[in-house]
């Protein structure tokens, strides 16, 4: 086999296995979600499939798969199919340069590969920002070709909500760029490694704790989320932009926004939370003289924190009443974004007189 | 294999840009614009500018033409053919630009593409950076007059937008 031809094999091999890992922590994700929100409302959540009910992902995903597939009467068809798809594709895109592990490098042949990231491009979080801004084009024009005034308004108001709150998570990373000095996420995460206090969530000189609640914020926003479920307002909206959807292509939208939300929780792990570094300098393995086993742990720790932000996403759910529609903007416009800028001044300010820490 | 990425970016960047003012709907339109910021980007990365790809995806495909989305839906535009009217001034203007480029083509004699050449920066070169020391050193007073056109025009909008809360009440 040709060097170009191992190369491609190679990508492709790890693109697969980030693909299977992402769509079975979906399937965790929808169960996981009846869960604890059942436990927090002192409910038992579904039970009825499988023992205690972990088999209710299959079921509903064999549910979707042989539903029928309606497309109402008026729709465009062209972007009633598309639409789904731009929304499943930016949202599963990302991926491809989050750092799941260390910083290794395999030699496979003669061809060197880094095995816990598909491409370290060095603009990473740039290249995630641009595609998370084309998830809006999928929920716009899911809720344009549907020929419906709910899936319109609904589709309306979510390209001004992510649009208003993409800005504020660009914003609120700057500040961890400017410490780094790199946009590659490989590089942000090596920098963060030794004790927690390394973490830019509290790193010397300039502890980016603003910048990470209003990252958090925003991207609860972005990804349509309770409290910030706009678009999809039940009480208002029937569903919102996608009510006229249903079987496979529902199950894209659905597939898509919990993909997106794995997505910015393993950006906040990376990029504030020292991604796949142990709290701790070292591993616990490289101490009992196992360093080619670090991986494990690293891996685990990084998932530890994904997760973290994921059952926040829950806790939320489970916790805050929806905004209201000019409550959304304002709070968006007038409260995080000052707080976004101040803190790139801050920090701006912080690096210059300590340039060295 | 160069020439071949460069023709594939350049073809479909001529093809989409054409479709935006002949189709007739104008969500397609806007559809044909975003594919062709795609392809731009994709003739930056070609040139090793990850940056301005990047950026060209976030400032144009994510955020401006979701503006133009957002418009051309609330205007709810029908089918329009009243622009397609036009068609033969546009022959008339553009027949002598394609004759002109034509006789450049033939004229001309053909280089290799700088894109590919051996000396392009490499991938490992922090892009980035090399455009913020030349945005701030050597285009500083231009970078800093069209910031200052765009404070003016954000200032501007937010005037005409506002309501005279005062007098006649909102």
């Amino acid at each position: 086999m040709t060097e170009l031809g191992l190369r491609f094999f190679l990508s492709l091999t790890q693109i697969a296995v980030v693909v299977v890992i992402v769509i079975v922590t979906v399937l965790i994700l929808t169960l996981a979600e009846r869960k604890v929100l059942g436990w927090m409302q002192d409910r038992m959540g579904p039970m009825e499939v499988g023992p205690y009910g972990i088999l209710q992902p299959f079921a509903d995903a064999i549910k979707l798969f042989f539903k029928e597939d309606i497309v109402p009467a008026g729709a465009n068809k062209f972007l009633f199919t598309a639409a789904p798809l731009l929304a499943l594709i930016p949202a599963f895109i990302g991926f491809a340069v989050i750092p799941w592990g260390p910083d290794w490098t395999v030699e496979f042949n003669g061809t060197v590969i880094k095995p816990f990231v598909i491409s370290d491009i060095n603009i990473g979080i740039l290249y995630i920002l641009a595609f998370a801004s084309l998830g809006a084009y999928g929920i716009i024009l899911g809720g344009w070709a549907s020929n419906s005034k709910y899936s319109l308004l609904g589709g309306l108001r979510s390209a001004a909500q992510v649009i208003s709150y993409e800005l504020n998570v660009g914003l609120a990373i700057i500040g961890v760029i400017i410490l780094a000095g790199s946009l590659s996420l490989v590089k942000i995460t090596n920098a963060q490694s030794g004790w927690f206090w390394h973490w830019y969530l509290f790193a010397f000189p300039a502890p980016q704790i603003f910048a990470f609640v209003v990252y958090v914020i925003s991207s609860v926003a972005e990804t349509n989320r309770v409290p910030f479920d706009l678009p999809e307002a039940e009480s208002e909206l029937v569903a919102g932009f996608f009510t006229e959807y249903s079987g496979l292509r529902f199950a894209f939208f659905y597939l898509a926004e919990y993909a997106n939300m794995v997505l910015v929780s393993c950006i906040a792990a990376a990029m504030f939370l020292g991604g796949w570094n142990a709290p701790y300098p070292g591993t616990v393995f490289d101490l009992l003289g196992l360093p080619s086993l670090a991986w494990i742990e690293n891996t685990m720790w990084f998932a530890a924190k994904t997760y973290f932000f994921l059952f926040l996403f829950f806790w939320l759910r489970a916790t805050l009443p929806r905004l209201r529609y000019d409550q959304l903007m304002r709070f968006g416009w007038k409260v995080m974004l000052p707080i976004a800028l101040a803190n790139i001044v801050v920090t701006s300010i912080a690096v210059y007189l300590f340039p060295n820490s | 294999m160069a020439q071949l990425v460069f023709g594939y970016f350049a073809g479909v960047i001529a093809v989409t840009a054409m479709l935006v003012v002949a189709l007739r709907n104008p969500v397609y339109s806007v559809l044909s614009l975003l594919i062709m910021f795609f392809h731009v980007a994709g003739l930056y990365v070609t040139l090793h500018a990850e940056f301005l790809a990047a950026v060209q995806l976030i400032v144009y495909a994510g955020a401006i033409l979701v503006l133009y989305l957002f418009v051309v839906m609330l205007l709810n535009a029908k089918q329009d053919d009243r622009y397609h009217r036009q068609w033969r001034v546009a022959g008339f203007v553009c027949v002598p630009l394609l004759l002109e480029l034509l006789v450049l083509f033939a004229g001309g004699k053909m280089e290799p593409s700088p894109l590919f050449s051996a000396d392009q920066t490499g991938p490992g070169t922090d892009n980035a950076k090399a455009i913020g020391m030349t945005l701030f050193s050597t285009y500083l007073f231009p970078f800093e007059v069209a910031s200052l056109i765009l404070l003016v025009a954000m200032i501007g909008a937010i005037v005409l937008a506002k309501r005279d809360i005062g007098g006649s009440g909102a």
